[in-house]
């Protein structure tokens, strides 16, 4: 028989590193959100007043609102990319899919920085989308992509498209094998159209792919931090600027320790709540 | 099903076109990468050499491969060992522990790094190879007792009782039966956990101030501000960065894709 005390001597390591690293700082992250502190001299407690800044600053609710918008490029629309490129390659079959999912997984697991500096160099002034909207006479819409006040924030966005929607087709067209192939036949013998197939066939099939598709590229768009530090610096103005970019700004340039930790959790919060609320959608089809 | 040959082409088109979207942007930088700085034609090889020494890239890959070694050695067998007690034992507390592991799976960095930066820097640990690598451990931990436990509950119990009726300790169950069998949950999470480690950025970016610990992305990231003319360079150090996850992907990609699909799907 096995001690009580066996399987704690197993679990010791994995404890120790994940509370001091991970929990403790959790902990000292919502202890830190009550203070107001420049990261040297005293601090002062002030409650709640860094998270009613979240909502009532005007920099962090433009922050805020900046994520909404990375939220429609980074879920959104590889989304509806996502699910038009597999409901229509399930159709028919077609040999190569597995090099397809090898090809369009790349974006995945470049480094963020790397995939910046890639598009950087797409949106230069003199760079190739300037340069081919230039060659197809689309001379009026080449702008400086990065320094524009209305146009960097989707130029960001259509990365987070670029990085999210390989991901997302795999899902779902991994989702959409699983139908048996004489259900498709059926629903054709009844006399349904690729519309009618779609909706009624397909899309219940893959909602489990597509509340993950959500979670994993929700989560991705509102700790974007990386591709703005790198390819924006959160500009011009304060256009692009994110959460995670002004937590870290507040953290460790500009004196806000306490408000950023604010920031922090806020983010962490929406993230929780997010993945509840997405996996309580689905539930209960999956339950029948 | 039968399908018509218009639409079977139009799908061939459809992969075709959605590759070209994936690829395209990561061939404008190898092509890049190659051009001679100052205009001419020809093949720039040099590209890579100039932005590897003046980048010093040397260095900072092989601290990049450093905080990844260390990381992966230290994650992979607490989750190895943690993942066996989850999986394998039935225990007191056992539900409630792995729930606060879940939990991290899903922490963005952002709501740690801040008093980590703070406590560390207050121990004088700030700029050290623990300061950069155990943060990242503890995520990965998070992740890998996940993936561990997954596992080692669909393990075979019928060759553990065996082993034990032979007299194998629950140690010998462990390292000689039970890790072997499971080689490819192992090596799926080791990619996984070297990928992340390998790409990541804020945690360095904070943990080490003075760049004593600078990793490959950091750099880059530096040697763009440092080189915002010279397109070409900047394209051929982004290349010598990304490399080393890419050319395991390339030779591992079941395991990438089936870990970060099969991964998100949690319980």
């Amino acid at each position: 028989m096995t001690p009580r005390w066996r399987p704690w001597l197993y679990l010791v390591p994995a404890i120790v590193v994940y509370g001091a690293f991970l929990l403790y700082p959790i902990g000292r992250s919502v202890q830190f959100s009550l203070y107001e502190w420049d990261g040297l001299g005293a601090s002062e407690f002030v409650g709640l007043a860094n998270y009613l800044g979240v909502l009532t600053d005007a920099g962090l609710r433009a922050a805020f609102g900046h994520a909404l918008v990375l939220i429609a490029f980074f879920a959104l629309l590889p989304l509806a990319l996502g699910l038009a490129v597999a409901a229509v390659l399930n159709r028919a079959r077609v040999r190569g899919l597995g090099l397809f999912r090898t090809v369009v997984f790349v974006p995945q697991v470049l480094a963020m920085v790397v995939v910046a500096v890639a598009w950087r160099a797409i949106y230069a002034p003199d760079g190739p989308l300037n340069t081919a909207l230039t060659a197809v006479g689309l001379d009026s819409l080449t702008r400086a992509w990065l320094g524009d006040y209305t146009w960097t924030l989707p130029a960001v966005g259509i990365v987070g498209t670029w990085v999210q929607t390989g991901l997302v087709t795999v899902l779902m067209l991994a989702g959409m094998a699983r139908v048996p192939r004489e259900q498709y036949e059926a629903a054709r013998l009844d006399g349904a159209g690729p519309v009618r197939e779609f909706v009624a066939l397909t899309l219940p099939s893959v909602r489990g792919e597509i509340a993950v598709a959500l979670t994993l590229t929700i989560v991705a768009a509102l700790k974007t931090f990386d591709l703005v530090y790198v390819m924006t610096a959160g500009g011009p103005g304060n256009s692009t600027t994110v959460p995670a970019y002004e937590v870290f700004q507040r953290a460790f340039r500009t004196g806000q320790v306490g408000s950023a930790a604010a920031v922090a959790i806020t983010l962490t919060v929406l993230i929780f709540g997010l993945n509840l609320v997405i996996n309580r959608l689905v539930e209960p089809r999956e339950d029948r | 099903m039968t399908t018509s040959r218009a639409e079977t082409a139009m799908n061939y088109l459809l992969l075709v076109v959605v590759c070209a979207f994936a690829l395209g942007p990561i061939v404008v930088v190898l092509v890049t990468s190659l051009q001679p700085d100052l205009g001419g034609g020809g093949i720039a090889w040099g590209n890579y050499a100039e932005a590897w020494s003046q980048g010093s890239f040397a260095r900072y890959l092989r601290t990049s491969a450093l905080v990844s070694a260390t990381v992966l050695v230290v994650a992979l067998t607490a989750s190895v060992l943690a993942g066996y007690a989850f999986g394998t034992m039935t225990f007191r507390g056992s539900t409630v522990v792995f729930s606060l592991v879940l939990v991290g799976i899903m922490v963005p960095t952002e709501a740690i790094v801040v008093p980590l930066f703070y406590d560390l820097r207050t121990l004088g640990l700030t700029n050290t190879l623990w300061a950069v690598a155990f943060p990242q451990m503890a995520q990965s931990i998070a992740f890998g007792s996940y993936w561990m436990r997954a596992y080692f509950r669909t393990a075979p119990r019928s060759l553990m009782e065996a082993a034990r009726l032979d007299g194998a300790s629950e140690r010998r169950v462990l390292w000689s039966i039970l890790v072997p069998v499971g080689r490819p949950a192992i090596v799926t999470m080791t990619v996984l956990v070297f990928m992340w480690t390998w790409n990541e950025f804020l945690i360095p970016l904070v943990m080490s101030p003075n760049g004593a610990y600078r990793t490959a992305p950091l750099a880059l990231a530096l040697f763009q501000g440092q080189h915002v003319q010279a397109t070409s360079l900047l394209a051929a150090a982004a290349v010598l960065v990304a490399l080393p996850v890419v050319v395991v992907y390339l030779f591992l990609q079941r395991h990438f894709i089936r870990g970060m699909l099969e991964g998100a799907v949690r319980e």
